[in-house]
């Protein structure tokens, strides 16, 4: 009776609330191991989102040297306008002409993926939605009213929102492509997954030098602890 | 205090084991401490090679680029001034640039790529002072033996229009080249000697 | 020879310096209860924690810029530019909570075998003021990456000085330095984090471990050795040398410790967003509260407290005491035993629940308030205040155990555990070692011992062992 009263308190101390929204957040699968992917998300960020958006915390040559992309590549995909190899990746939309167009800055990317998750931006990417109430016709299904257009529609298609009555009021619980795009769903999820991958990287670089350095420390203080082990019962042994 | 078949061996073995590979782990640790203090991503971007415009130079004149927070001279020398720098051989305390310091590709008598271009680290070899450019032969307050060359004011130390330092005066060797080459005719990159950054 | 250099070096430094004394009177003829046990180690780790923490905060330092418009860029530099720069990071965020999880644990078993009692109060008192101090500086450290949370974490814990009456808004402005948390806050915090508190800590640290000194340590069972029968040398007979036997003991939990703390940092630095928190990679924003305010996971349970209590000051003085309460332990415990192990039932069920309700309230603090989370931080509050102001009421209403003359294991086997609930778990061992799923993985490890390929390798080892041992011993 003690036992079971004290386990119940035990696992009611960790109640989880629930988490209101409707659809979950989708899974993106990130591997920023998996240079091709990081080099065509590049691509993608520098063609599709930084005319609005800076990643400002890393370097061209940062990239350069993490993605093995030479100078010249870098000059000709990457690198717009009197910008040199060691500048940061800036936009050139001022705050204040962002401001007049969105009504709000349009925020620095270089830690969204550490912020908010890569699922969160990938999901939300994916959840745009046609909205004649937005001043750029379009809603989010993850950030609602948020201020930014569906920059991939062309990639993407067109999508409507599917809405549900839920406790008496109209909410949209899902979107549904209504028009195809230049991509099929499966090539823009990797196009999505590209882009994320790419907004990983930039998150945290230096994870392409942590993850394979672990090993070496693990093995190296393993090997430590055997011969510490070793040490200690040798003079315990006589201890009773 | 018991101490029945204490295995002397074994806890010596164990012990020296234990040590060495300790030390060589402490070791390890230290080197990314040290390597944090290096020069960082910041310092070397701000380090980065300069490219230089040179086209519009007139001969004679001087123009001055910063590159590693060091004044660099870029001067445009005249015929003339070539033709003194031989002269002035027996004047030099290091005529040759044997025990200066520049680019193996700079130890000429010129002491540049091409003659008239000459590039150097404005900073006077005695105490770090930046020297003055004076092009002009014999002014009054150089003396009549003076062919043109750079003056530093701090304590008097003289060098000729290659950089070289006169014997008898503070400074112990020639002006420091920095790595340097050129992408065109018109357009040189200071900090880089043909293909590989300076580090 | 080098070994006659080394004994002439002694010689001159002992002239001049207590070296090889200090070494005999605190290490080697030091004596120490023999049996400690795992909740032992954390006064060591605790040390160990602390030289890594102002070891990579001094290289830190180097590079971080105590600015408002500054600092928040200048830990991505860190984290880009710097070499290594990412690893004093993590090496310094991962210590910060491990110091906190190695200090709940030293804290604990100082709860659980009473070495808090007489006559080590005063070791309670110095690391009572430790544990504050220890809170100040992760708090004030926790501003200076200029994140959401860093800002608003602070803004929150700040204005709670404006709860006090006649003087609270004040004292918060005081503290701040200005009407919001704010440059000046952040300046006055760094110079705090890197030298104030770091200084107090590493006083406070020195008279703790003398403290100790004095009285010498307890052990699993209580007993004071010192009052025991000694040996033809004047030593305790269960009492043996520090060195070597913890220093190689904790050099090995040092080690494991290190593991640990290793796979954190290379594969897991932010633990799920609890040792690095997601919302501090946005830069602080005044105008923009996050959705979700909380503290670091190791204040939330005192931040349960706060919020458990409907009024602002009752919050604040409640929080207040869940800490002030602690210093007082030596005097609220009337128990005239020092360890669990001889104290009666009503005691160890009483610990048990004041254990689930510090997790519990941990874990609510963690999480968004909602009705059912309040009323379970309502009940942890009660219980977590019941333990302490009814421990003078446990004894008379408990039997305690006899204490033995002499000390006893470090871990009571479980055959020698008397009650219903070490049969029922018995029960369960034997069942599963009786199990066909145990047997078979049994038996096929014990194939491997007679594989070829393991025996092979087995011998080229023992070789190598025994060739490095000559060649060690030439």
């Amino acid at each position: 009776m003690k036992t079971a009263f004290g386990i119940a308190l035990l696992l009611f101390s960790f109640a989880a609330s629930a988490v209101d929204s409707v659809k979950p957040l989708e899974d993106a699968d990130v591997d920023i191991f998996d240079s091709d992917s990081v080099r065509r998300g590049a691509g993608f960020f520098a063609n599709y989102c930084v005319g609005c958006h800076s990643v400002k915390q890393i370097r061209y040559s940062r990239i350069a040297k993490d993605l093995e992309l030479s100078e010249d590549t870098m000059r000709r995909e990457f690198m717009f306008g009197d910008v040199k190899i060691h500048d940061y990746f800036e936009t050139a939309m001022s705050k204040a002409d962002g401001e007049n167009a969105f009504g709000v800055a349009p925020p620095d990317l270089s830690l969204v993926v550490r912020a908010r998750g890569a699922d969160w931006v990938y999901s939300y990417l994916k959840g745009f939605y046609t909205d004649p109430k937005r001043p750029f016709g379009v809603n989010n299904l993850v950030s609602r009213d948020v201020a930014m257009p569906n920059v991939l529609w062309a990639l993407q298609g067109i999508q409507e929102p599917v809405i549900k009555k839920i406790g008496g009021v109209d909410t949209v619980v899902d979107v549904r492509l209504v028009k195809k795009g230049e991509m099929s769903p499966k090539e823009f999820d990797q196009a999505l997954t590209d882009i994320v991958n790419f907004l990983a990287y930039v998150s945290e670089p230096s994870k392409l030098q942590r993850l394979p350095l672990g090993k070496y420390v693990i093995f190296f203080l393993v090997v430590l602890a055997v011969i510490m082990y070793r040490l200690k019962k040798e003079y315990w042994k006589n201890i009773h | 205090m018991t101490s029945e078949g204490v295995d002397i061996d074994k806890r010596r073995f164990l012990t020296q084991a234990a040590v060495v590979i300790g030390a060589i782990g402490t070791g390890a640790v230290t080197l990314p401490f040290i390597s944090s203090m290096k020069p960082s991503a910041k310092a070397e971007a701000l380090g980065a090679p300069v490219e230089v415009d040179i086209s519009k130079i007139e001969p004679g004149q001087l123009i001055r680029v910063l590159w590693r927070g060091n004044p660099v001279w870029i001067l445009h020398r005249t015929p003339n001034n070539l033709a003194i720098l031989p002269t002035l051989d027996n004047q030099l305390r290091d005529p040759r640039s044997k025990e200066s310091d520049q680019p193996k590709a700079m130890a000429n008598e010129f002491r540049s790529i091409k003659p008239e271009i000459f590039v150097a680290i404005g900073v006077c070899t005695h105490l770090g002072c930046s020297p003055v450019y004076r092009p002009e032969i014999a002014p009054a307050d150089l003396g009549p033996d003076w062919k043109g060359g750079f003056f530093c004011p701090c304590h008097g130390s003289r060098f000729d229009l290659a950089g070289r330092v006169y014997k008898a005066v503070p400074a112990p060797t020639n002006l420091e080249i920095p790595p340097y080459h050129y992408i065109s005719d018109t357009r040189i990159v200071i900090g880089m000697s043909g293909g590989e950054e300076s580090r | 020879m080098a070994s006659e250099k080394a004994k002439a070096l002694l010689n001159w430094l002992d002239e001049r310096l207590p070296v090889t004394k200090f070494w005999n009177d605190q290490l080697v003829k030091y004596y120490v209860p023999k049996n400690f046990n795992f909740f032992y180690f954390f006064g060591s780790l605790a040390l160990l924690v602390l030289v890594n923490q102002i070891l990579t905060g001094i290289f830190l330092t180097m590079h971080y810029k105590p600015a408002a418009e500054l600092a928040f860029d200048s830990v991505e530099y860190i984290m880009r530019d710097v070499d290594y720069g990412w690893l004093l990071r993590y090496m310094h965020s991962t210590g910060a909570s491990m110091f906190f999880i190695v200090i709940y644990i030293h804290m604990f078993r100082a709860i659980f075998y009473g070495s808090f009692k007489k006559p080590r109060e005063l070791i309670w008192l110095f690391g009572m003021t430790l544990f504050l101090l220890l809170m100040a500086e992760a708090f004030m450290g926790y501003l200076l990456p200029w994140g959401q949370m860093s800002y608003w974490g602070a803004q929150v814990i700040i204005s709670l000085f404006g709860a006090i009456p006649v003087i609270g808004e004040d004292l918060a402005v005081w503290v701040r330095g200005d009407y919001v948390i704010a440059d000046a806050t952040l300046n006055r915090f760094f110079a705090l984090h890197v030298i104030g508190i770091p200084l107090a800590i590493l006083m406070l640290v020195v008279f703790h471990l003398v403290a100790l000194r004095t009285t010498g340590s307890s052990n699993p069972d209580g007993i004071e050795i010192k009052k025991q029968a000694k040996d033809e040398n004047g030593v305790p007979v269960d009492g043996i040398p520090f060195h070597p036997y913890y220093t190689v003991k904790d050099l090995y939990a040092a080690v494991v410790f290190l593991i640990v703390c290793s796979i954190i940092i290379f594969y897991m630095p932010e633990v799920g967003g609890y040792f690095l928190e997601h919302p501090n990679f946005e830069p602080a924003n005044p105008a923009a509260t996050p959705e979700h305010i909380q503290p670091v996971w190791y204040f939330t349970p005192f931040y349960s407290v706060l919020r458990a209590i409907p009024n602002k000051l009752g919050g604040v003085m409640a929080m207040g005491a869940s800490i002030v309460l602690l210093f007082l332990l030596p005097w609220l415990d009337r128990s005239p035993v020092k360890s669990i192990r001889y104290r009666g039932g009503i005691f160890k069920i009483a610990l048990g629940l004041f254990v689930v309700s510090f997790i519990g309230l941990g874990i609510l603090g963690t999480k968004p308030v909602t009705p059912t989370a309040t009323a379970f931080a309502r009940v942890f509050t009660i219980i977590y205040f019941a333990f302490l102001l009814l421990m003078p009421f446990y004894p008379r209403l408990e039997k305690t155990k006899p204490i033995p003359e002499r000390l006893t294991e470090p871990v009571i086997p479980l055959s020698k555990r008397e009650g219903r609930h070490w049969r029922m778990i018995e029960r369960g061992l034997d069942a599963v070692r009786t199990s066909a799923f145990y047997q078979n993985t049994k038996a096929r490890l014990a194939a491997v011992e007679t594989h070829p390929y393991y025996q092979n390798v087995k011998a080229r080892l023992s070789a190598a062992i025994e060739w490095l041992k000559t060649y060690g011993s030439k």
